[in-house]
């Protein structure tokens, strides 16, 4: 049997997963059991995937047994099955961190329940979205995943969700309509949406009308990627919302945006006529991305401005677009996904500690908590790009890929690359410094669940509970547990996994060149889903 | 391939009062301009699907070209179904943000706007002598004051060290 034919089961499993949980929704307990188990035997499969596509390269899949220009095509190849392996990784870490929240707050019922459903349809529609061989189908990803993070993103309705929601969701409606206008268009021009097919088909256009294609895509997909004079939105709407609800968007929302445009620029518009474009854009993401992360004293504010500037590095890798350049972006794609999600469930953490997220009310934590120093350590380094984490090995490859191009704009980004990791490390040891390393009592106002468990002596380190404090967060509460046991174990399991990037940093490294170049290449993709020899009979050179 | 004028301007028509209606203020309007949009969108996809035909049931025949393009129709179903759901959200959003501040208008980013408003100076990094913030005291200082006892919020900031003696 080929296993890459259990390539649907990662969307359906997820749905029938959240119908099971929906089934569920008065009983929690149950409802959590259903969700994890799914995410687990979904996380499984895909590491099947992953290995059998290492092996074997592209497989496509045909839903119904239609052949490919005509019914629905799934295709898996090294890029897509390393992002599905990843991207359910970091949603399982981010479930369990979420449901011990749930648990420690005793959010039994309320509207929390329908998280658990809400979150699997999101997973459904990331998987959907990477595995998409046609552009209506990667549409209809978008838009499950979109749906489902309205809902997350307003989760409990308070005023700031509102507001960032409202943003939030007249943004990414606007994205998909222009997405569903390209796809009306591109549908106008060659009568097909098929990728592979489209591939073949789109280099006998008239050259303008390929240039307007293909604008009117990368717009699209610019907004959703959050590339910069599309990022405003960003890190507007992502602080507000709960911390594991920011922690899996940070992470896989932006790179399903980066995902379908390393698609666009390598299947369906090969050729460099962009580059130039798509250099000047990455080099603008990374700087003001980063300079806009110095200003802030929100910890949660100033890691999605991170984030956008480090989406910078993708789009990088991917104007550089040749074997070397790509495969450290397919690399730093999968590096950023855990990272900066571990990033944001640590500072959901500082903030479940300290009271607050807020950079000024901060202090001390370093002592009171030395472990979740180390959780915020490891992953911030990692993020700056120091030596032995896999940020550097990243970037490394990134840099390497530019200065082999050569050409005078490619020094410009290697120059603008190193720069935007050292803000990057400046932003971090910031955040440490005040957060972490002074005194809680310098902090300009120190939060009261921080100052309540750190002035009172001998408190000092076993503090891990507050009983009803008049004031902070927790106010009214009976005892509550600052760092549960399943949510630091949750954030624990991410931080490892992304060191472990580093020790399979050969082998990983291997697997995302091997993508980059079937990707460059063209032919296998086109191939699986057309049949042998399509690419030859068409007579498009690669 | 015959063009249908008719739904070109329409369609035109929908995202030119769609965009004007985007830039507004009120959501109510934001969102009638998200729904012309979405159908502008519908129109441009109709178009793309070429003249019309027959409904696409084979019968033999027939030639192929004088069916009606079936896809485009699929796509469209798709994308009506996925505005409607988007809309009725969002006009939940809307009524929740009416509950909460009775108001129907697109609100400020406080933090955004806090964050833009402050000086760049610094205290704490760009002071020229910077303020002492670390916890650990040097050895001969920690002899000296043994316990190390915490003294009142705020007071340390100003000179932490000659207060730990």
């Amino acid at each position: 049997m080929n296993i890459a034919n259990l390539a649907p089961l990662a969307v359906v499993l997820p749905f029938l997963g959240a119908a099971l949980a929906f089934l569920l929704i008065r009983h929690s307990r149950s409802q959590r059991a259903v969700s994890i188990t799914t995410l687990c035997v979904t996380l499984m499969i895909e590491i099947f995937l992953l290995l059998d596509a290492s092996g074997k390269g592209t497989t496509a899949v045909f839903i119904g047994n239609w052949a490919a220009p005509f019914g629905i095509t799934m295709v898996v190849d090294q890029f897509s099955a390393l992002m599905l392996v990843v991207s359910s990784a970091v949603s399982l870490a981010v479930l369990i961190y979420a449901t011990g929240q749930g648990m420690t707050d005793g959010d039994e019922d309320g509207p929390i329940s329908i998280f658990h459903p809400t979150y699997l349809i999101l997973v459904a529609g990331v998987s959907n979205a990477f595995l998409a061989g046609d552009l209506f189908n990667l549409y209809v990803g978008f838009e499950i995943l979109l749906t489902a993070s309205y809902v997350l993103m307003t989760l409990g309705g308070t005023t700031p969700r509102i507001r960032a929601g409202v943003t939030y969701v007249v943004v990414s409606v606007v994205s998909s309509v222009l997405f569903l206008i390209s796809i009306g268009m591109i549908y106008a021009a060659t009568g097909t949406i098929n990728m592979a097919d489209l591939a073949l088909k789109l280099a006998d256009l008239d050259p303008a009308t390929q240039m307007i294609l293909h604008l009117m895509l990368l717009v699209a997909f610019g907004i959703k990627a959050a590339v910069f004079p599309l990022s405003f939105w960003l890190p507007d709407s992502y602080p507000t919302a709960p911390a594991p609800v920011t922690a899996v968007f940070a992470g896989l929302l932006t790179k399903v945006g980066v995902y379908a445009m390393v698609r666009t620029e390598t299947l369906l518009f090969p050729g460099d006529r962009i580059n130039t474009l798509l250099m000047i854009v990455a080099m603008l993401t990374m700087i003001v991305g980063i300079l806009g992360a110095l200003a802030q004293s929100d910890i949660k504010r100033m890691l999605s401005f991170t984030l956008v500037s480090h989406i910078g590095y993708m789009v990088f890798g991917l104007a550089i677009s040749t074997v070397i350049g790509l495969g450290a972006a397919v690399y730093y794609v999968a590096h950023h996904i855990i990272v900066q999600t571990s990033l944001f469930l640590v500072t959901g953490l500082i903030e479940r500690r300290g009271g607050t997220a807020n950079m000024d009310r901060l202090g001390g934590l370093a002592k009171i908590s030395p472990f979740l120093a180390l959780l915020f350590f490891i992953p911030g380094m990692n993020l700056a790009g120091i030596p032995p984490f896999s940020g550097f090995l990243g970037k490394l490859g990134l840099l390497q890929a530019g200065v082999e191009l050569g050409t005078p704009l490619a020094y410009v980004l290697v120059g603008a690359g190193v720069l935007t990791s050292l803000i990057t490390l400046l932003a971090i040891a910031r955040v440490w410094n005040r957060a972490f390393w002074r005194r809680p009592e310098d902090a300009t106002h120190p939060d009261p669940i921080l100052m309540a468990t750190s002035t009172d002596g001998s408190a000092v380190t076993t503090s891990r509970r507050v009983a009803g404090h008049s004031t902070g967060k927790f106010a009214g509460r009976s005892a509550v547990s600052l760092l549960p046991k399943t949510m630091v174990g949750a954030t624990t399991g991410l931080v490892l996994l992304g060191v472990s990037l580093t020790v399979l940093g050969g082998p990983l490294f291997e697997l995302s060149d091997q993508a980059a170049q079937q990707m460059l290449d063209r032919s296998p993709y086109i191939d699986a889903v057309l049949g042998e020899g399509a690419t030859e009979a068409a007579g498009v050179s690669p | 391939m015959s063009v249908n004028v008719t739904l070109l301007v329409i369609m035109g028509a929908l995202f030119a009062a769609g965009i004007y209606l985007l830039l507004e203020r009120s959501l109510t309007r934001v969102l009638l301009g998200l729904i012309m949009l979405a159908n502008g969108a519908n129109m441009l996809l109709l178009a793309g699907g070429g003249a019309a035909g027959r409904a696409p049931l084979y019968s033999s025949g027939i030639a192929p070209e004088d069916y009606s393009d079936p896809l485009p129709q699929a796509l469209i179903l798709t994308s009506i179904v996925i505005s409607f759901a988007v809309t009725a959200f969002m006009l939940g959003i809307i009524y929740r943000s009416w509950i909460l501040g009775r108001q129907d208008e697109v609100q400020d980013d406080i933090e955004d706007r806090r964050v833009a408003s402050q000086s760049s100076f610094d205290a704490e990094d760009d002071a020229e002598i910077p303020i002492e913030t670390t916890e650990f005291t040097p050895i001969e200082e920690a002899e000296e004051a043994p316990g190390n006892q915490r003294a009142g919020i705020g007071s340390r900031a100003s000179n932490p060290r000659t207060e730990e003696r």
